[in-house]
């Protein structure tokens, strides 16, 4: 199972825009992520209410786990947007 | 065959156009037992998806900030986890309706648990589990409704929430079942300057898409009206505006008598719009915004800062300040005291100065900074004034601070009664019918079983209305009027009949009532505000005044 260690990028972190940001790229995956605090429970990427309930704030390390078809591809795709901050004026 | 509701109109327009209705929330039905977990399961899969796809398509139309909202509110109406916990549900033998209400009250805890801005969204899964309820019960869907051209909004009663989303451009006129005229819904129809009729326990069987008609002034719904009618209700309005647009400037009546024409300030989101107005400043600066929602009362420095951008933003015009007025329907915590039983008749206004001075001291060193340097004329009154002792101290402190004009509001009859006294003792006096009316009448104000009561057009009101002007006058004061009356364009002419200098109101409402008094000598003014205070009940007194007065407008 691939995994990679993500950090937070977005100034207010996994709020709404960011959040859905992700879910509708997980939505689009063949492959499985789930996201997780470092040895806690994992949740799907391809629900909003779990990801926003994760509350992760900017700089925070979280951990991607993908399984199926295209993992890698998948989990670099998702990793970018965990890391990217969305909030930066540049990126609206 | 057309027909009419009654109901208390709010405004002068008129509009006419299909009903959309806005629905409750779904009430839950009592549990029932599940024959077929995996068709209760696609069923609400169904549910959900028919709700995703209409926040989606809504997402699209709105675009922008508004549109990420609403594509964020899809995702999670169809959101997998929660689906999968809706049909876990279901296979322990919860039915599809109680599986989404139980799966979202989940989801909402831990959104709450979570805090800050995850908590505030919290209020939006209440709104999907309605939406996804109503669906799964074939009920319409609730909230604002969206049908996808201009209608006439029916609704029970409107809440705060509801209306915040309220598009004027596509909302053509308000009737609610509920309500009075000092209502919720009432006071936002103004503020918008939309027509509606509040209080029409008809509207109950009004239906999507049936034609309606409604008539703010007489306050009626006509129902599947004539073309004829609605052609010609058309023709008036647009008389209507064009009469608005063709006076400007500040308020006088037809033979050049000057009334003062103010906008009311609520919050500082309304500055730019209050501003912008065509008019003379602000007659009531509402500063409880500042307050509410808070543990404790902001600082003197937080404070100046809010009131010199209201001062800068009306350079040149005066702002009339009112201090704090907390207790009754607007308690703080650090205002009021939690084990009064009757809060309107409690510690509330200026009252609360003598539990805590300090409140009123900050809040006139902050009034008081704020206008040094700045090019506004400020005035600053108390409110809930009863007697004139209490004036006098309210003057004393205010110029003690170096602020050189001082008020008090009429808002009991004990002030209106002596407003002499009142006068004597201070600069200028203002009107507020709402709490006046409510004191009066021994009425509360949010009781809608007792709207009728509350309606400004009482003749004793107006009696009151009188004894304060005219006491105002005799020692050269200035009295305005700040409530809902000054509003209405009709009872605008009454009120400077009886003596009014000012008249404060939203400022949707300004071109109705400076058009009134454009087309009204003062003597006009006075034969009707005569006509009225003669009347012997509200009705009697608006019908008089409007059969005189339109008869007056045709010559004019």
């Amino acid at each position: 199972m691939p995994q990679l260690q993500v950090t937070v990028g977005s100034a207010s972190g996994l709020h709404a825009r960011p959040a859905s940001l992700l879910v509708q790229a997980a939505a689009r995956q063949t492959a499985r992520v789930t996201l997780a605090r470092p040895g806690q429970t994992a949740v799907d990427t391809r629900s909003l209410l779990s990801v926003l309930a994760l509350a992760a704030k900017q700089g925070e390390e979280l951990e991607l786990t993908a399984v199926g078809e295209d993992a890698d591809q998948a989990l670099a795709e998702l990793a970018a947007l965990i890391t990217e901050d969305h909030d930066a004026p540049a990126a609206r | 065959m057309s027909r009419l509701l009654d109901g208390i109109g709010v405004g002068t327009g008129s509009a006419a156009g299909p009903v959309a209705r806005m629905a409750p929330p779904p009430a839950l039905p009592a549990p029932r037992p599940v024959a077929d977990p995996a068709a209760e399961t696609a069923a609400v899969r169904r549910s959900v998806g028919e709700v995703a796809a209409e926040l989606a398509d809504r997402a699209e139309r709105a675009g922008g900030v508004a549109g990420e909202v609403l594509e964020a509110q899809a995702l999670m109406a169809a959101d997998p986890t929660l689906l999968d916990r809706v049909a876990a549900l279901i296979a322990e033998g919860t039915d599809g309706p109680h599986a989404v209400t139980a799966a979202y009250a989940e989801f909402r805890a831990l959104l709450t648990a979570a805090g800050g801005y995850l908590a505030e969204r919290a209020a939006d899964l209440d709104d999907l589990r309605d939406r996804t309820v109503a669906r799964l019960l074939g009920l319409p869907t609730p909230g604002l409704p969206d049908p996808g051209h201009p209608y006439v909004l029916v609704a029970e009663d409107l809440a705060p929430a509801d209306t915040a989303l309220l598009d004027p451009a596509v909302v053509l006129g308000l009737v609610t079942v509920r309500g009075g005229p000092t209502s919720h819904t009432a006071i936002l129809a103004k503020a918008l300057g939309l027509p509606a009729v509040v209080g029409c326990a008809g509207a109950a069987g009004l239906t999507d898409g049936q034609l309606v008609l409604l008539h703010a002034a007489e306050g009626t719904v006509e129902v599947d009206p004539e073309p004829g009618a609605v052609r010609r209700a058309a023709e008036r309005e647009q008389r209507r505006r064009e009469r608005e647009r063709g006076v400007s400037g500040p308020g006088r009546t037809a033979d050049g008598h000057p009334v003062g024409l103010l906008v009311n300030l609520g919050a500082l989101a309304e500055l730019d719009g209050a501003a912008a107005a065509d008019a003379e400043g602000v007659g009531l600066f509402r500063t409880e915004f500042l307050f509410l929602d808070r543990a404790e009362a902001p600082g003197q420095a937080e404070q100046t800062a809010a009131y010199r951008r209201v001062f800068e933003a009306f350079t040149g015009r005066k702002v009339v300040v009112r201090t704090l007025d907390a207790g009754a329907d607007k308690p703080l915590p650090f205002a009021t005291a939690a084990d009064e039983e009757n809060p309107a008749l409690g510690v509330r206004g200026l009252r609360t100065a003598t539990r805590d001075p300090e409140l009123l001291e900050t809040q006139l060193a902050a009034v008081a900074a704020a206008a040094r340097g700045s090019a506004a004329e400020v005035w600053v009154m108390a409110p809930m004034v009863s007697v004139p002792r209490e004036a006098a101290e309210f003057a004393a402190r205010v110029r003690a601070h170096g602020l050189p004009l001082a008020g008090a509001m009429v808002e009991v009859p004990a002030a209106a009664l002596r407003a002499g006294r009142l006068a004597e003792v201070c600069d200028f006096l203002s009107i507020g019918t709402n709490d006046l009316s409510q004191y009066t009448f021994a009425a509360d104000r949010l009781l809608a079983p007792l709207a009728a009561l509350l309606d400004p057009w009482q003749p004793a009101l107006l009696d009151l209305v009188a004894a304060t002007a005219g006491a105002g006058a005799a020692l050269g004061r200035p009295v305005g009027v700040c409530g809902e009356a000054a509003a209405d364009p009709e009872l605008a002419l009454v009120l400077v009949g009886l003596g009014v200098n000012s008249l404060s109101m939203a400022p949707s409402c300004l071109p109705a009532v400076r058009a009134a008094l454009a087309a009204h000598t003062l003597g006009d003014c006075r034969e009707l505000a005569e006509l009225a205070r003669t009347a012997a009940d509200a009705e009697t007194a608006r019908t008089l005044v409007r059969r005189s007065m339109n008869a007056e407008l045709r010559n004019a």
